[in-house]
């Protein structure tokens, strides 16, 4: 049975936040990550507007739509005993059934915890009740904690420059919250759950060592390039990073952790590898679109000489404009860092476990290259979903 | 109207309540004597309100006087666009700083996110009339019409007040502007942004000196970012600047010319039983002033408010509680963004009095001497003008009183803020969402 790396095993916020979404086929110990639930976990953090493209997604493809409603943030947020995921002990537990995938993703965390509860209560019963659940309770609150901060991090306003010191003091949260939980051997189950042992140190090294070489390949360090800070989508990429640089331990800092999932932004400044994939990236995003896409780049060019040098050089929008499609528009505003991430630290893995949902797992072919800075390619992204949909809507 | 006798009233009260988020003030400030009073708001305008004088009797007590009243209005700052990053730049005035004045004219500086500001504000009472090749609306007289010649005379005119913009210092920031601060020096002023300090020369739109960066060189390693900066009210060349982790820094900029290196910091350490997640946020600094001796520092974090001492730097000299009931309250307050406010806080003319802003329409004044906090309330549907504000106290614990109200109902859309003092007497002026209110302390009045 051929083992693809699964999508998105660990967007590290993800999988600390969700603790291991998985399918259950059936009871069992071990867990995987399905990447079209991996995939379509990313869509759902979005604005609930992402889900209307889902839908309109649906509806290009020429399936049935779905037209349960995302229920809102803040109830979602509001319902925190639903939301996140208790780990009582146990990395599996149901997420969400399949017939109920379509549609209403967010809906999805709550019947997840819902069943959740219902099936941590049965296991535990023999357990050690109440030191478990002291523990536990203070790791729900860690947990929703994180999630809420991945969410703030995440939603933000497309249209003014979000508030970098709001921005920091939440990655600041995430990142001690990510220290604790790499202490005290939370993180490193959840590491544990979804990769091969032993690459990550090295596989960091080598991100950050390919960082530092496109860095210094850069005309000159660009000093307004707001590179993790400004936009939102450049927080995203922070909070992923954060959550990986902060790892202590070697053999927690696993590919999770690793692959320099903020450079996935820095990207740009990679040369060569990364020009085709910052081409599809343009044009699938559209131009005028992200700004951190411009500010990655190209390498600052001009100084401008009116204002000296203390301003150092402003970055030069050369964002090349992508080809107009339905389709294009409709992933225009998709935030792609996930499926970047996804495919960097997939493009790590070696043999991850794979489960009963094949049909997920292959739909990943460019996740199979082992290159750290593996380029997501468009249409197999634009395919996965497709590939999705018609799992989702049993078409 | 008649043909509208049939159709169900409509209840139109909530557009009382309704406020235009344009005209949310988001700075006040006195000038040097306190005559003027400059609001900013979300809208980019700036409202100037000037202190009436009213002729003074026999009993007159100093401070009887004065209210204040609309003077000027002009828009500051207009919404922009930044075609780089394709990102609005709000109109939103972040400050307003008046300059000592020289002339008969005011000056001040607003910012919003990235430019700053100069303006001049001149009255015109007079105008010249009797000119010979104009008549009185303006128009060239026909020369054959002009018999005599006259000289124009200045005659009174109703006062005008016109504003304009005398310099614009743009783009020398690439993060929003957090605060400016005129220098003792009269000619120069620092703005500062969420990572770097400029200061700027008044006559100079072109260019700036970085002062202070903070920038990393990989923005993946950004934790701290400054808060707010202020100089020094009587050391030309010492500015002090707050962090997001509660630090402040106190820089001479004698030393060198890039300040990255601190010459104080001012940081105190943590209370390792009061330690939470949140620990981090509630120790950002949103606000640092210098006392008008200069001795002191005042500083604002979520919960406190500080005094430090700029002689001593291993803690605060002072730590008053302004809201500990919400420490259990931080997750739903992290929830609803509410930690990240960021509240302004105050001297008196004295030093003797700090105050600062809370929740429900709350803000507190503590007496440095006795140490003790008032709680008070700038709400319009609970005083009157000329009314005495009587004091408010929120629920924590112990016998209820009548009055007191419960954590759970404070409005925590109701904040205040933006405040100021005024610079020789204890009148202060309060901005609530759209309003602003100007409270004046009689009693104290009298004593003086």
């Amino acid at each position: 049975m051929q083992d693809p790396a699964p999508i998105g095993l660990s967007l590290p916020q993800l999988a600390a936040s969700r603790c291991n979404l998985c399918w259950r086929g059936r009871r069992s110990s071990s867990f995987t990550i399905k990447p079209g639930l991996q995939t379509l976990m990313t869509l759902a953090i979005k604005e609930h507007e992402q889900h209307e493209r889902l839908e309109k997604l649906k509806t290009l493809f020429g399936l049935p739509v779905n037209k349960a409603k995302l229920t809102s943030q803040r109830t979602r947020l509001k319902n925190q005993n639903g939301f996140h995921l208790c780990r009582l002990g146990r990395e599996v537990y149901t997420f969400v059934s399949t017939s109920r995938m379509s549609g209403s993703l967010l809906n999805m965390f709550s019947k997840g915890t819902k069943r959740k509860f219902s099936d941590g209560d049965e296991e535990i019963s023999d357990e050690s009740l109440v030191g478990a659940r002291v523990a536990s309770s203070y790791s729900l609150q860690r947990q929703s904690l994180l999630d809420m901060s991945l969410i703030k991090l995440q939603l933000c306003h497309m249209l003014v420059e979000p508030n970098l010191c709001r921005s920091v003091l939440i990655a600041n949260t995430v990142r001690q919250i990510q220290e604790e939980m790499t202490h005290d051997g939370s993180w490193h189950m959840v590491a544990e759950a979804f990769c091969s042992a032993g690459q990550s140190p090295s596989e960091r090294l080598v991100a950050t060592e390919v960082l530092c070489r496109s860095r210094e390949q850069d005309a000159e360090p660009k000093l307004f390039s707001v590179i993790s800070y400004e936009g939102c989508r450049e927080e995203e990429v922070v909070a992923d990073e954060t959550l990986c640089s902060v790892s202590v331990s070697d053999t927690v800092s696993n590919v999770c952790l690793a692959g320099r999932i903020g450079q996935c932004w820095e990207k740009s400044e990679l040369s060569g590898v990364e020009r085709d994939e910052e081409a599809l990236e343009d044009s699938r995003l559209g131009s005028g679109e992200d700004e951190e896409i411009d500010t990655k780049d190209r390498a600052s060019t001009e100084s401008p000489k009116t204002i000296g040098q203390v301003f150092g050089t402003f970055e030069i929008k050369n964002g090349s404009p992508g080809p107009d499609s339905a389709l294009e528009e409709l992933f225009s505003d998709v935030d792609t860092s996930y499926y970047d991430l996804d495919t960097m630290l997939t493009g790590m893995q070696s043999a991850p476990k794979m489960g009963p949902y094949d049909i997920l797992d292959s739909l990943a072919p460019s996740h199979s290259s082992p290159s750290i800075v593996s380029t997501p390619n468009c249409r197999s992204d634009l395919n996965e979903l497709d590939h999705i949909m018609e799992i989702i809507v049993g078409s | 109207m008649g043909e509208d006798s049939e159709s169900p009233k409509i209840n139109h009260s909530f557009l009382r309540d309704y406020v235009t988020e344009a005209d949310v003030i988001s700075t006040v400030e006195f000038n040097q004597t306190g005559d003027l009073l400059a609001t900013g708001d979300k809208g980019g305008r700036v409202v100037i309100f000037q202190r009436e004088t009213e002729s003074k009797g026999e009993s007159e007590e100093l401070g009887e006087s004065g209210e204040y009243n609309v003077y000027s209005t002009f828009q500051s700052h207009e919404p922009d666009f930044d075609y780089l990053k394709s990102l609005e730049i709000e109109e939103k005035i972040n400050k307003i700083r008046w300059l000592p004045q020289q002339n008969a004219a005011h000056f001040l500086l607003s910012t919003n996110d990235k430019t700053i500001k100069l303006w001049k504000v001149s009255e015109r009472d007079k105008r010249p009339e009797g000119y010979n090749l104009k008549d009185e609306e303006g128009r060239i007289k026909d020369i054959s019409t002009v018999t005599s010649l006259r000289v124009p005379v200045l005659k009174p005119t109703d006062l005008m007040v016109e504003v304009r913009p005398r310099r614009i210092f743009a783009n020398g920031h690439t993060y929003h502007v957090n605060s400016i601060s005129v220098n003792s020096d009269g000619e120069t002023y620092l703005s500062a942004d969420d990572l770097r300090i400029n200061m700027w020369h008044l006559d100079i739109t072109d260019r700036s000196f970085n002062i202070v960066d903070i920038k990393p060189a990989n923005m993946e390693d950004l934790t701290e970012v400054i808060t707010a900066a202020e100089f020094h009210p009587h050391h030309c060349q010492l500015f002090v600047y707050s962090s997001s982790k509660g630090t402040l820094r106190l820089c001479d900029m004698r030393e060198s010319a890039l300040c990255d290196k601190h010459s104080k910091i001012f940081e105190e350490p943590e209370d390792p039983g009061n330690r939470s997640f949140f620990s981090e946020i509630i120790s950002s600094v949103s606000d640092v002033k210098f006392s008008h001796s200069g001795r002191y520092l005042l500083t604002r974090d979520y919960l406190t408010v500080k005094v430090w001492d700029l002689n001593m730097e291993k803690g605060p000299v002072e730590t008053y509680q302004v809201h500990e009931y919400l420490r259990s309250k931080l997750c739903s307050l992290y929830e609803n963004d509410c930690i990240f406010d960021k509240f302004e806080c105050v001297w008196n003319s004295t030093d003797s009095v700090i105050m600062t802003g809370a929740y429900n329409s709350f803000f507190r004044m503590f007496d440095r001497e006795t140490g003790r906090g008032v709680t008070l309330e700038a709400w319009r549907e609970n005083s009157k003008p000329r009314a005495v504000l009587r004091t408010r106290r929120v629920y924590t614990g112990g016998r209820r009183r009548r009055g007191d109200v419960g954590v759970d109902s404070l409005d925590f859309t109701k904040k205040i803020l933006h405040m100021a003092w005024h610079p020789a007497e204890n009148i202060i002026a309060i901005a609530a969402t759209n309003n602003l209110y100007i409270f004046q302390d009689r009693v104290n009045a009298e004593n003086q």
